[in-house]
């Protein structure tokens, strides 16, 4: 059985990512960052929330956008899946809907790093499927 | 869904749902009689026996904001068309064990997809909570202990990209050593 026992690789990664995030203090202050929020349930994964949270991981990072990305279950829109919520700090949260890789990608660019709302908003008093 | 570790992904979501602290997802495939068989078992709050005899019903959900729960019907449906089997077993306060069995010879068998993309996305947005992935075909196989990773990284978050791409790189490596 074959297991992540590299220890050297991984002391090496540690070494660099400490610097990286005396930089950042991830999630000493949830308040104060920006909070991504993208729906993974079973008619959310169909649709592709897969996809969107790891396009989304990857992007922050690579961007330099201090955020906590999470998941969360199925908000009731499954028609509009997938759904991301994003909070900015001391903002309402806004819920994105239809966000495949490239509406990640505008929700990224203009309303995470500018502030600038894009399409896609789904109204926080919109009907449910319930109701 | 279109896939094995779509599969995966949308169970283990019920088992982070039932507050599991742990969850082992173990993968093992018989060469010779093509049988694959997935495990997930978790710590978490574990049903009682009305529930467990509902939740292979498409129409049964805890959840509150729909009416339908589909995640272990299409798990159950997938194996049985390629003649195997699902079962969940569970009790109160116990955790809960799902074990779907397939045929990977039958022409019904979806395909098992990007294992690694799943895992990252599982430990990305739970990285609190503990994974252990086995993966065996036959004799061979590797293991993935996200508890382990934590205690090398030191205060580290698991959730870091960097530390994300190097385990999705070594289940990727090793998958493609067992084939």
């Amino acid at each position: 059985m074959n297991k992540i026992k590299n220890l050297a690789d991984l002391r090496d990664l540690k070494d660099k990512l400490q610097t990286k995030t005396k930089l950042r203090d991830k999630s000493e202050n949830p308040e104060q960052m920006v909070q991504v929020k993208v729906a993974m349930a079973t008619c959310c994964i169909a649709s592709g929330s897969r996809e969107t949270m790891n396009y989304i991981v990857d992007e922050l990072d690579k961007r330099n956008i201090d955020a906590v990305v999470t998941q969360t279950g199925c908000m009731g829109y499954c028609y509009a899946e997938p759904t991301v919520e994003v909070i900015m700090p001391g903002k309402e949260p806004v819920v994105f809907g239809y966000v495949d890789t490239k509406k990640a990608d505008e929700i990224i660019e203009k309303y995470i790093k500018s502030g600038i709302l894009v399409e896609g908003i789904i109204p926080v008093n919109y009907k449910k499927i319930e109701q | 869904m279109k896939d094995l570790s779509y599969h995966i992904l949308d169970i283990v979501q019920n088992s982070l749902n039932a507050g599991a602290q742990r969850v082992e997802i173990d993968l093992w495939e018989e060469t010779p009689t093509g049988r694959l068989t997935l495990k997930i078992n978790d710590n978490g709050r574990g049903m009682d026996a009305d529930m467990l005899k509902r939740i292979t019903d498409p129409f049964f959900t805890t959840s509150v904001k729909k009416k339908v729960g589909l995640g272990l019907p299409l798990l159950k449906q997938n194996a049985e068309l390629t003649g195997g089997s699902c079962s969940v077993e569970s009790e109160s306060g116990q955790g809960t064990r799902v074990t779907a069995i397939f045929n990977r010879n039958h022409i019904d068998m979806i395909p098992t997809g990007d294992l690694a993309i799943t895992l990252k996305t599982l430990i990305a947005s739970s990285h609190e909570r503990d994974f252990l992935f086995t993966c065996r075909r036959d004799e061979e196989g590797f293991e993935v202990n996200t508890a382990e990773i934590r205690s090398q990284l030191e205060g580290v978050s698991l959730a870091s990209r960097e530390v994300l791409d190097y385990i999705s790189t070594f289940i990727r490596d090793n998958l493609k050593s067992m084939t």
